[in-house]
């Protein structure tokens, strides 16, 4: 009776040591719930967009001056300058947002690294936007840079200008609002960027007649530069899909009508979810090229160990 | 030969403190042009922040650097000129073998023929021909060490200091690396400071030793005169004097027989020191041999350990004294034998003055 179980149990033994060389095991279903929350949340929206984006909507005024060909949409953004020129504008405002994020926390981050007293407590200060909501943030902006904010009656007290100065509901407003909501995650990205290199290549630097800024240059910037390019992504992405402060803190009809505005504008006001998802794509792709080129550029460094000790 | 290009350099009393505690407490140390000088001393003596200050990376508290009667411990690092050799090697990870060498002279303008040339000479000279052309991260420890060495001697700066470059190698590249340094040396003739932990590497590299502990200079020679007549008890056990037999001084048996030496009981020593009411004993494992002599004793064999052509023997003597002994004479656990030291080699310090720690002895 046993002895034709036992080569069974062998077989299966060994498959499952098979399975488990290939790095398949049960610890494999700790993937179950990320699955599911990608599969539900990103995969299956992301491909009932698509398809809709190449269903024109019947009816709708793309169907009636494109036809209802499944491009239609598509011509429809890009033949009309009012929609075609918000991918400008959302870029106007977002490369100029996270390429001022990325510059503006290298030196800051550089300076931060390391231990020192009250580190924490300046870190907390820094990061504290990120905990803020955009629409808080564009009702501080709205009360401390508006015309009758505290900035603006700073400035004429002091006498630097006689009049106020139009900081909010305009491209400027927007800008802000990004960098104080980027701000944060490129600083904190940065500094555990910085924080990879070990400081003694600096110093070694340092012995071979190399001053600080031959330091950074050489040494520090081209190991740091890799990481730089992902945190610029990370804040590009961020502030292009610019939504409420481009409305609260902007000029949604004009310099800011950003992409994002102009798919709300399809989706709820016109009722054409065809067109709001056209947009959303072409909104995808966009980000896209700019990322594909950053990595592209990015491939081109040197990506190895930083050092750290041992 | 190419020599040194400087002629001295002047540590005076030079000191560091880190909050309350003084790593570096007032150390004088005068190193001539084309000196190898080994800064030794247990962990925590204060003989990377010695190196540090030197270097520049560290500020001193208090004290000055003199390089041939210029003040140069004010200056940053980058304007002292002095090469560095780093105990994790810090390479530049994201340049060649040969950008690394030449890091240093492209920072001082070399023309780039110059450059070139210099750079194939460094290169050539620590024997990395067939890897100039490699990344850090392709190549071994050793080789890695190597470049390290090449970029910082390729300017032939004032002075080399090296931070124990060869604690992360494995044993056998530690002795070749070892002998590289030395050649490299005795070719450059570039004054050199090395800091170690390692009392076999610093006697036998340097032209002089200085022993630290807990940032006091302890003693300060050649190699020889350190090894054979350790200034004091910590000294000694640094040096591997591994027996320390406490034995107490009472004026009528301690009396001085000559000038330095003391009968102790039934040892008769070398007095290095001013004794006080106990006097402690050092002797090297070495120095004992089997049989009858001057100082005999007999002791019980307890551990054997096989060396090659010698054997590390653990014993006991009657008095419950445990004893380390090397000797060729071939001795099982269980033996009782007597064993002998002449009194030269029997150094008597104060019982006070502090031991060498434990992990080193």
């Amino acid at each position: 009776m046993a002895a034709p179980a036992a080569p069974a149990t062998a077989g299966r033994i060994a498959l499952r040591h098979r399975l488990a060389d290939r790095g398949m095991d049960r610890t494999l279903l700790l993937l179950v719930p990320a699955v599911v929350f990608i599969v539900a949340l990103f995969i299956y929206p992301f491909v009932y967009g698509l398809q809709l984006s190449f269903q024109p909507q019947p009816g709708s005024e793309t169907v009636q001056r494109y036809g209802s060909g499944p491009f239609a949409d598509y011509h429809a953004f890009f033949a009309d300058s009012y929609l075609r020129n918000t991918i400008w504008t959302t870029l106007k405002l977002s490369l100029p947002a996270g390429l001022f994020n990325v510059i503006a926390s290298v030196p800051i981050a550089y300076r931060m690294r390391g231990k020192f007293r009250g580190k924490r407590t300046i870190t907390t200060i820094l990061v504290v936007p990120i905990t803020l909501g955009t629409v808080l943030t564009a009702e501080g902006l709205l009360a401390f840079m508006g015309p009758t904010g505290w900035l603006n009656r700073l400035l004429i007290d002091v006498g630097i200008v006689d009049h106020p100065v139009r900081f909010t509901h305009n491209y400027w407003g927007v800008l802000f609002s990004l960098i104080i909501s980027g701000f944060p995650f490129a600083f904190l990205l940065t500094l555990s960027y910085l924080s990879g290199i070990d400081p003694t290549l600096e110093r070694a630097a340092a012995t071979l007649g190399a001053g600080w800024w031959q330091r950074f240059r050489f040494i520090t910037l081209p190991l740091l530069a890799p990481g730089l390019a992902i945190t610029f992504c990370l804040t590009f992405v961020l502030a292009f899909s610019v939504f409420p402060s481009a409305v609260m803190v902007g000029d949604p009809s004009g310099t800011t009508r950003v992409i994002s505005i102009a798919a709300f504008h399809a989706a709820f006001e016109q009722y054409d979810y065809s067109m709001a998802s056209a947009i959303a794509m072409i909104m995808g792709a966009v980000e896209l090229i700019v990322v594909g080129l950053v990595l592209g550029w990015r491939a081109s460094l040197y990506r190895g160990a930083s050092g750290g000790k041992g | 030969m190419s020599g040194s290009k400087i002629s001295e350099l002047r540590l005076d009393h030079v000191s560091r403190g880190f909050g309350e505690v003084l790593a570096l407490d007032g150390l004088d140390l005068t190193i001539e042009g084309g000196e190898f000088v080994a800064l030794l001393g247990p962990s925590g003596c204060g003989k990377s922040t010695a190196l540090n200050c030197l270097a520049g990376l560290l500020p001193l508290t208090g004290g000055s650097i003199t390089l041939d009667g210029r003040r140069i411990d004010t200056l940053p690092p980058e304007q002292r000129g002095f090469g560095m050799v780093f105990q994790n090697y810090a390479l530049f990870p994201h340049m060649s073998v040969r950008a690394n060498i030449g890091f240093g002279l492209k920072m001082a303008k070399v023309g780039k023929a110059e450059a070139q040339r210099r750079v194939d000479e460094a290169v050539r000279l620590v024997q990395l021909g067939d890897h100039a052309a490699k990344f850090p991260g392709q190549l071994s420890g050793g080789q890695q060490q190597r470049v390290a060495i090449a970029r910082a001697i390729v300017l032939e700066p004032a002075l080399v200091l090296m931070d124990e470059p060869l604690s992360n190698l494995d044993a056998k590249l530690r002795l070749e690396m070892r002998t590289e340094i030395r050649r490299i040396h005795q070719t450059l003739g570039l004054t050199t400071v090395y800091v170690t932990h390692d009392q076999e590497e610093a006697l036998s590299l340097a032209d002089r030793l200085v022993l630290l502990r807990e940032g006091k200079v302890q003693q300060v020679g050649p190699p020889e005169t350190v090894y054979t007549e350790p200034a004091n008890r910590f000294v000694a056990g640094f040096m591997g004097y591994r027996n320390e037999l406490e034995l107490p001084v009472s004026p009528g048996s301690g009396t001085a027989v000559g000038d330095k030496t003391v009968v102790l009981g039934d040892l008769t020593g070398t007095r290095r020191e001013d004794l006080g009411e106990t006097a402690v004993a050092a002797i090297r494992p070495e120095d004992f041999t089997v049989g009858d002599g001057p100082n005999a004793m007999e002791v019980d064999v307890e551990v054997v350990e096989f060396q090659g052509r010698e054997q590390a023997v653990q014993a006991r003597t009657a008095g419950g004294d445990e004893l380390h002994l090397r000797v060729q004479a071939r001795l099982a656990p269980g033996d009782r034998v007597t064993v002998s030291v002449p009194p030269e080699r029997v150094l008597v310090f104060a019982a006070d003055s502090p031991a060498a720690p434990e992990e080193v002895a």
